[in-house]
Order: C-alpha cells, then structure tokens, then sequence
C-alpha cells in the first residue's frame, strides 16, 4: 500500500464501518430503488459527510487524501453510497465553504460537514452537458435579490438536500462570462423538484431534475462575485474530480473482490484467470496513486487540473474495464440481479460521464500538457 | 469470391428489418423493464418462417440457409435482443438438432411444434456447476424399461419458462466422461419435469430464462436424441452453428447501438454546434462502424462455410463469436459515451444494449473457452 501507517489505519476503520455498517443494505435500496436517507446518520457520526472540513466548521477536519480513502471504501461495497458522500462534500458542500459569505458559511457549512442536512449540486440542463458555458438558466438582479428561472437534469442527491448551489446566466450571449452561482434552500417559493431520473445503475443515488420559476433569492444567496460562477463550477469540479477518481477505483476494487471471492470458492489454475486477476490488480493500483497524487497537491494547495482530470479519466475508465471483466471471468451468475459484479457493471459507466466526461478530461489534459510546455 | 447476398437472402433482410422495426422494437423497452415474454412477436415471426428458418418445408420450416437465418438474428436482435436470442435459441439450438440428429419420428413430431412457437423450444446444457466445462455435467439418465429416468438441475435456461420441447443433456454412462453423455428431447409436461423462478439478469431480461429441475422425469426411450453417449459431440456441434447466431446477435445490437448514436450525435448541440462535428465522437463512430462490418463479415463467412457444407467452421464460428461478443461490448459502451448522461437514462435505448450485449460473452461459451477453442484448432 503506498500510504503512511495513519491513512492505513484510517482505511482500516472506514473498511470496517462499510462492511458492517451498508453492505447488509445494499441490495435492499438498490433493488426497490429508495435512497437509504435512513442510513445517513451512521456516516454522520464518523464524519464521513465532511472528511474536508475543519472541526469548527463541523468536519473531520482531514485531508483530502483521506477523503480519498473514504469515497473509496464507501464505493467499494456500494457505489450509489459513494456517489452520495462525493457529490454532498465535493460539489454540495464545498462551493459554500469556499465561496459564500461569512454569515452564510458559518450558518450552513457546519450543518453541511457534519452531515445534519445534504447538499447538491446543480450544474447540468438538459441543453448544457459538456458544454456548461451554454447554461440556459438565467438569473435576474432585482433591487434586493435574484430571480433564477429555467430547469436543471440529473442533479444529485437534490430530492433530500437542503441547498443546492445553482448556475445561472446574466446574458446568454456572454458564455462563460455571463454566469454566476447562487445558493438555492429547500422551500424557497419557486424552486421545486421534479422527476426522478430512472438510470442504468447508481439506482440508490437520488438523481433528479430542479425547476426554477422566478425563484426569488436574497443578495446573500449570491457566491463568489457576478459574473464570476463559471470558474467557481470549475474549481468545484476540479476538487470533486479526485473524489470521482477515487469512487472509481473503489468500484474497480469492488469487482477485484467480486473476481477474488469467486476464486476462493471456485479454485481454477486457469493462465487466463491469472491473467484478468493481475491486470485488474495492477490498473487499480495504477488508479488509486493517481487518485492518491492528486489529492496531496490539493492538500498542498497545488492547483492541479492535469493531474486531478487524470485521476478521474483514469479511475472511471478501469473501473467500467474492471467491472466487464469481472462478469467475464465469473461467469452466467454475475449477470444476476444482487451480484456484486452485475451492479458494479452498471454503476460504473456514471464515472465516465458525470462531472466531466472522459472526452473532457482528455481535453483539459491536453491542454494542460500544451501550456507546460 | 462473392460478398453479395443473394435474392432469399436480401428479400429475408429486408422483411426482417422492416417487421422488426414495426413490431418489435417499440415493445423492446417495455418488456425489458416487465420482463415479459414476446408472445405477441413470436406468433407473428411463427407466421413469417421466422422460428423454422433452417427447418425444411416438409416440417413445417421456411427451408432457408444460415446465412439467412445469420441475417434474421441480425435484424430481430436490432430492434430487441431478448426476442433475438429466443429465435436464435428456437432455430439453432433445437430445430437444428432435431433437424440433423433426430429421427424421422422426431423431426414429425417436433418440428411443426417449434416452427409455429406453440411448443417453442429450450437448449439444457448448463448446470449450476458445469458452464464453460460441459463435460463436467451432472445430470443423470438411467434406462428403466421403454423409458429413461432423468434426474438433476440445469440453471439460466433461455425460454424454459415458456417453452414446450427441451432439448436436455444428461450423463448416461459417468465412466465413460463427456463419451457417457447423451441428448434427450424432453417435453414440458413430462412427469417430473419442472421449471424454477424466473432469473433476473441484467439483459437479456425477456427471455423466460429459468432453472430446470428433474426428478425421477420419465422420458420415453424414443426420445434419446442421437444414439447413447452422442450428447457431447451434437452439443458441440450444434453449439459452432449457434455460436454464428451469438455473433448475428452482437451486429444486430451494436449496430442498433451505432445508428442510435449517429442520430443522436446528429441532434445533441453543444458548444453550438451538433456534437457529431467532433473529432473525438467522429472518432467513436469510425471505429465503431469498423468493427461492426468486421465482426458481420465474420459472421456471414462463418455461416457460408457451414452452408456450403464445410465439415471443419469451428474456428471461424468461434471467432465470429468471441469477435462479434467483444464488439458488441465495446460498441454499446461507447453508444453509451456519445449519448453523455441521456446515455445513462432509462429514457434511451443505449443503456439497455449496454447491458444486452454484456450476456453475450457469458452464454453459449464464454470469450475464455472461445479462445481456447481457437487456438486448439491452430495448435492442431
């Protein structure tokens, strides 16, 4: 393991809290589709909700790469748990922290890091995937406080969260240059939550689309300065990348227990078997410094787009590969609803979309390369 | 050397792909999520010759070759591979034996049953712990009288909870090893014959796939497929003619998979222009389409020399397989891709080829003992 004594130890203890505390509930949520709300407590009370944060602000006050750590073990025995846990401490959370005002922050980041309320994240529009400059919801100053209007999809963990950070055009034509990002609250008037999202995998994760109809905001609501959101979405972004990463190779290691466990109770001397075993074993550990890398020039306070893309590109790419392979290597029964290897198959492929797609990545990393040298 | 098809086997494609898109694939989505079996198809493809396509006329079949049969399978599994494989399955893994191995009786008896889907049939080789390794089979069938007694489980069975005529493998003489095993047709309403719960897999998920179970299952001794001790060679035999029917499958769903993201790459703008005016979904689509037309190649070489009376298509059924199967995973994941996260929506029909394609490296030989197979017959 490529870690210090003091990450393993913490390893240990998220491993134990996975294994103990959400696999017996696994099945259970992602077959009837619920969103495990009930469970979230219990990952409260480690501070799994704020790994990040400091201890005042009501986190764990933890480093990233132990971040890392959690959206990993998390992943490992559940993926639509990981993807929960990410998207509420990198994109739901996060932003407030780093870009509201100081009345807002110290009024919501501690209820936010120490897991009393969900946060979500609401970037995507039906018309604006990749593109996210081509947001066509719009936002509109009034004497004392916004009105936002328009429709986001895809937005996780929203149904239960108590804010959710919005993107919003000033000036359509202006791209990029026109957006800021607002904070929206749970029961301001014109602000609802639509239909849930029916998906191929992640089916435990809330995924669901958000209606703004002059949804009236108060200046405070405001992050960052106008004009200013889309690179406030983009250092949000960056940050969640790892966590992606890190999901990502808990997924792929997922399957690597799936494929282990299969070895045990069916012992083969098959090359090939071998084969499929080493590959999966050494790409995972390929991810996972990746992941580890990124998160220590983050903690750093290294500004590491390259590296933080790669993390992500990577860990979702073995983890889809690792998945497929897994269910070759197992067999007829890893096609099976409630097999591990049959729910990673379709967990996985999120990772290659969400928060950037793999297209995009390869994008932001070539330019990156591009402009070092 | 002719790559053209002929009249048959245009006019085959043709209808196909037009009653395949008019009737079934807009009941695809629904019976992936109900996972309920396509009666109303089958009985439609019983009236076309659908489900005795290599079944000769006299039988009740539409007497066509493998190519055609290749080109159906193509087409049917297009619009929906649940019904696609279950044509697959009614054709190559029954109709087919019966045709080749059976007896006169036999073929009298059961192939008008299978051509017209009322007694629609059931392959019954896997078992709880014999897959990739048939000759690992522990079913037995002890003679007893005029009859033989069939005792054992088989599991993920396609059209077993539906079907009527089952082909079953069982083990008549253990010492003898794969030479002790022998084929049986078997009849749903036999004594002792019973269907389990229906399996719920991740594609593929309309096709009736249950386990088999049979206790003390009487089976008439007219009923043995073959003579005693044949089951191992016509299973092996009639599984390098399905396995062309497994790669038919891979083009029919990845080309789906391709005309799906063609159109919707064509639609979806970003950064204000369609995204198909990317290089790196140009990219996708390119390679895509290569290895959909490498792996249909494969597949219609494969079914030519089968038709042209080849005795040795192990190796290039293998290939079209093992190819058409891997594509056919590659293809839809990155159908998937090009879709972004409308990709990972049950709205869009990509995610269910995604999971569609991912059972056809598993069943009828996974992509290991293809390999395996291919370089047996190299290495020989």
């Amino acid at each position: 393991m490529p870690l210090d004594k003091k990450y393993e130890v913490f390893r240990a203890e998220v491993r134990e809290f996975a294994l103990k505390e959400l696999a017996p509930h696994v099945n259970r949520f992602e077959s009837s589709g619920e969103f495990p709300v009930e469970l979230l407590p219990r990952l409260a009370a480690h501070g799994y909700l704020g790994v990040p944060y400091p201890k005042n602000m009501g986190g764990a006050g933890l480093d990233y790469v132990s971040y890392a750590i959690v959206a990993e073990e998390i992943s490992r025995v559940w993926g639509a748990m990981g993807l929960t846990v990410c998207a509420h401490i990198s994109l739901g959370t996060f932003p407030i922290y780093r870009f509201a005002t100081e009345p807002v922050r110290r009024r919501l980041v501690p209820k936010l890091a120490s897991g009393e309320v969900l946060g979500a994240f609401g970037l995507t529009e039906p018309n604006a995937g990749s593109d996210a400059a081509g947001t066509e919801t719009t936002v509109r100053k009034t004497a004392d406080g916004y009105v936002l209007n328009g429709t986001k999809r895809f937005i996780t963990n929203a149904e239960y969260a108590q804010t959710v950070i919005v993107a919003a055009t000033h000036d359509w034509s202006l791209g990029a240059k026109g957006i800021s990002c607002f904070l929206v609250e749970k029961g301001t008037p014109g602000y609802t939550v639509g239909a849930r999202e029916h998906k191929l995998g992640l089916l435990a994760s809330n995924t669901v689309e958000l209606v703004f109809e002059d949804c009236r905001i108060a200046l405070e609501n405001l992050l960052g300065e106008e004009y200013k959101g889309f690179a406030i979405f983009m250092e949000t972004l960056d940050g969640g990348r790892i966590s992606i990463g890190a999901h990502g190779v808990g997924l792929a290691q997922g399957a690597l227990d799936a494929v282990i466990e299969r070895a045990r109770t069916h012992p083969t001397r098959s090359q090939l078997f071998s084969k499929v075993l080493a590959d999966m074993a050494m790409r995972i550990y390929a991810a996972r410094l990746m992941v580890y890398d990124a998160a220590r020039l983050k903690d750093a306070g290294i500004r590491n787009d390259q590296e933080c893309a790669s993390a992500k590109l990577y860990g979702s790419e073995v983890a889809t590969w690792a998945a497929g392979e897994a269910i070759r290597v197992i067999g007829d029964r890893a096609l099976v609803s409630g097999h591990p290897a049959e729910r990673i198959f379709r967990d996985t492929k999120l990772s290659e979309i969400g928060e950037g797609t793999s297209e995009i990545m390869r994008l932001i990393i070539a330019k990156e390369v591009l402009k070092g040298n | 050397m002719d790559f053209t098809l002929n009249e048959n086997q245009k006019m085959v494609q043709e209808m196909v792909r037009r009653f395949a898109k008019e009737q079934i694939e807009p009941k695809a989505a629904e019976i992936d999520a109900s996972r309920e079996f396509p009666w109303e198809s089958i009985r439609k493809m019983a009236e076309l010759g659908l489900l005795g396509m290599i079944v000769p006329e006299q039988y009740g079949g539409a007497g066509f070759d493998f190519v055609s049969l290749a080109i159906a399978v193509e087409e049917i599994s297009h619009a929906c591979a649940s019904t696609g494989v279950i044509v697959a399955v009614n054709n190559s893994l029954v109709a087919y034996p019966i045709c080749t191995f059976g007896t006169e009786e036999q073929r009298a008896k059961y192939l008008p049953g299978l051509c017209s889907g009322k007694t629609l049939g059931a392959f019954a080789l896997t078992e709880p712990n014999a897959g990739s390794d048939p000759a690992g089979l522990e079913a037995t069938a002890r003679l007893d009288g005029d009859s033989y007694v069939l005792n054992g489980t088989k599991r993920f069975i396609t059209t077993a909870e539906e079907a009527g005529t089952f082909i079953v493998f069982a083990v008549t003489d253990k010492a003898a090893g794969h030479k002790g095993i022998s084929a049986f047709i078997v009849e749903k309403g036999f004594p002792g014959f019973s269907v389990g719960k229906h399996e719920d897999l991740m594609g593929m998920r309309a096709t009736g796939n249950t386990e088999v179970t049979m206790e003390d299952c009487r089976v008439p001794a007219r009923n043995l497929l073959g003579t005693t001790g044949q089951g191992f060679r016509i299973a092996m035999h009639v599984l390098d003619c399905s396995r062309i029917d497994i790669g038919a499958q891979a083009v029919g769903i990845a080309q789906a998979a391709l005309d799906k993201s063609i159109q919707y790459s064509k639609e979806r703008k970003q950064f204000g222009k369609p995204i198909c005016q990317f290089e790196m979904i140009q990219d996708k689509l390119a390679v895509m389409a290569a290895n959909i037309s490498a792996a249909r190649l494969l597949v219609y070489y494969a079914a030519f020399l089968k038709d042209s009376g080849a005795e040795h298509f192990t190796m290039e059924s293998s290939i079209a397989k093992y190819f058409g199967a891997s594509m056919a995973v590659d293809v839809t994941r990155e159908a998937v891709q090009v879709h972004g996260g409308y990709g990972y929506s049950k709205d869009y029909a990509v995610e269910r080829y995604y999971r569609d394609a991912k059972c056809l490296e598993i069943y009828e030989g996974a992509a290991e003992i293809q390999k395996l197979v291919i370089a047996r017959v190299l290495l020989q």
